[in-house]
């Protein structure tokens, strides 16, 4: 709705121009405009998703073989995702079919796994969490892009932290294995894998999660 | 005494500032917006520590919804210049003895959504006569069998055109997982050992020392 002031005609006398500034009625205009940016606020994706690396051992093809490399047993730490987001875990490595240890229950909480970890890896975590104030604090004057090489250095030259055997029961979810990798940056661990299940491992689960053993398992 | 009278005057808010900042918020969020691509499932990614960003080039995707299907889509930005989305359709379609139009190949490259259609159903899929509720249909997950692994075939092809392609996985937080270890194998089987795993930003918890004793 434009209002343009008419010039009124004087009869006689000159003609005089008035001046009278356009007004133009911008409401309509803000109205969609108000529109247009709440919708493309709430279209818009700003932040971009994140991602977690992982790596796992390469396949072995067929006819190759291949010794599974020796790790001490009384530092192994054997973790059981299981369903309903618990964890199970056991230290060391099972040798007897007959005598099997008795698996741990715990969970994703602040006291649950990460505490067992956190335990078992104290000595790596203090080492990191030292040189994080230390670089913060300006003690150790380090480029920024460097902190990360320096911090698997640490990780690299550890030897007491545990390794830790990461295996997941059928029925767990995709969420428990982000969880557990996601457990092991928070708790410094540095050395991780991830693998199957061998056939005890899953007899030791079924005991403990009181099914009986299905017939899968014992083909396996 | 004659009362006053005050001029009765419709208030005029000078607009003009506003204006010109809502032109220029429209303008900005006009040139930075990146759609959301439509998905043919709800993905709730999980949360993770992580702070590494997601790669938006060179990067293929599979996609586990929480019914267990597998999705797969391959992002290579803005790709002018090497048109690898459609290369990889071409090679598959070779593969399963399909033969796609240049406007087929067009349209696949031009999509960006994440598609989970069987190499039978990709014609349909991608011509233009289809509806919308057609092509939802079509939707029923890459075939992972062992008899049909189709998702082997993308992933190799994605390789073989791209070598600089990284794997990336999104799945649902409930996703099984026999499902994300078949899809791993699958991955692994084609020499593919790095994935990254697409995850939610999560504050990072902050352990005391004194917890830890």
């Amino acid at each position: 709705m434009a209002e343009i002031v008419q010039e009124e005609k004087q009869k006689g006398g000159k003609k005089k121009p008035k001046k009278h500034s356009v007004h133009i009625d911008m409401t309509p205009m803000v109205d969609l405009m108000c529109l247009l940016i709440t919708f493309f606020m709430l279209t818009t994706a700003f932040s971009k998703p994140k991602v977690m690396d992982i790596n796992l051992p390469e396949k072995l093809k067929q006819n190759e073989t291949a010794e599974a490399p020796k790790i001490a047993a009384f530092r192994s730490l054997n973790i059981i995702l299981g369903p309903e987001n618990k964890v199970y875990w056991y230290p060391g490595r099972v040798e007897d079919p007959n005598n099997m240890p008795q698996l741990q229950e715990t969970d994703f909480s602040a006291t649950g796994i990460r505490q067992v970890l956190l335990d078992r890896n104290i000595a790596l975590k203090r080492k990191i969490d030292q040189f994080n104030t230390d670089v913060i604090s300006g003690k150790i004057d380090i480029p920024y892009d460097s902190v990360n090489a320096a911090i698997s250095k640490l990780k690299k030259d550890d030897d007491t932290g545990p390794i830790v055997l990461i295996k997941a029961y059928k029925t767990s979810t995709y969420k428990d294995l982000v969880d557990i990798f996601d457990e092991m940056s928070i708790c410094g661990i540095a050395s991780y894998v991830f693998m199957d299940m061998d056939w005890m491992e899953e007899k030791m689960m079924e005991t403990t999660l009181g099914i009986a053993p299905t017939v899968a398992s014992v083909q396996n | 005494m004659p009362k006053i009278k005050l001029p009765t005057k419709s208030p005029h808010i000078d607009m003009t500032p506003m204006v010109d900042l809502f032109s220029l918020l429209l303008t900005f969020f006009m040139l930075t917006t990146t759609f959301k691509p439509t998905e043919p499932a709800r993905i709730d990614t999980p949360s993770s520590t992580s702070e590494t960003t997601a790669p938006d080039v060179n990067a293929m995707t599979v996609v586990l919804s929480p019914d267990g299907l597998v999705f797969f889509s391959i992002d290579n930005g803005t790709d002018t210049v090497y048109h690898i989305k459609s290369k990889i359709l071409a090679e598959m379609g070779t593969r399963y003895n399909i033969e796609f139009t240049p406007s087929e190949l067009r349209a696949f490259e031009k999509s960006t959504a994440v598609f989970g259609v069987a190499m039978q159903d990709m014609k349909a899929y991608l011509s233009p006569t289809t509806s919308n509720d057609v092509k939802d249909d079509l939707q029923r997950g890459i075939p992972i069998d062992s008899l049909n692994n189709q998702l082997s075939d993308w992933v190799l092809y994605s390789r073989q055109v791209n070598p600089n392609v990284k794997a990336v996985i999104r799945g649902d937080g409930k996703a099984e997982y026999p499902v994300v270890k078949k899809v791993l194998n699958i991955l692994q089987a084609k020499n593919v050992n790095r994935f990254s795993l697409v995850t939610n930003l999560e504050a990072v918890p902050i352990t005391n020392e004194e917890n830890i004793q």
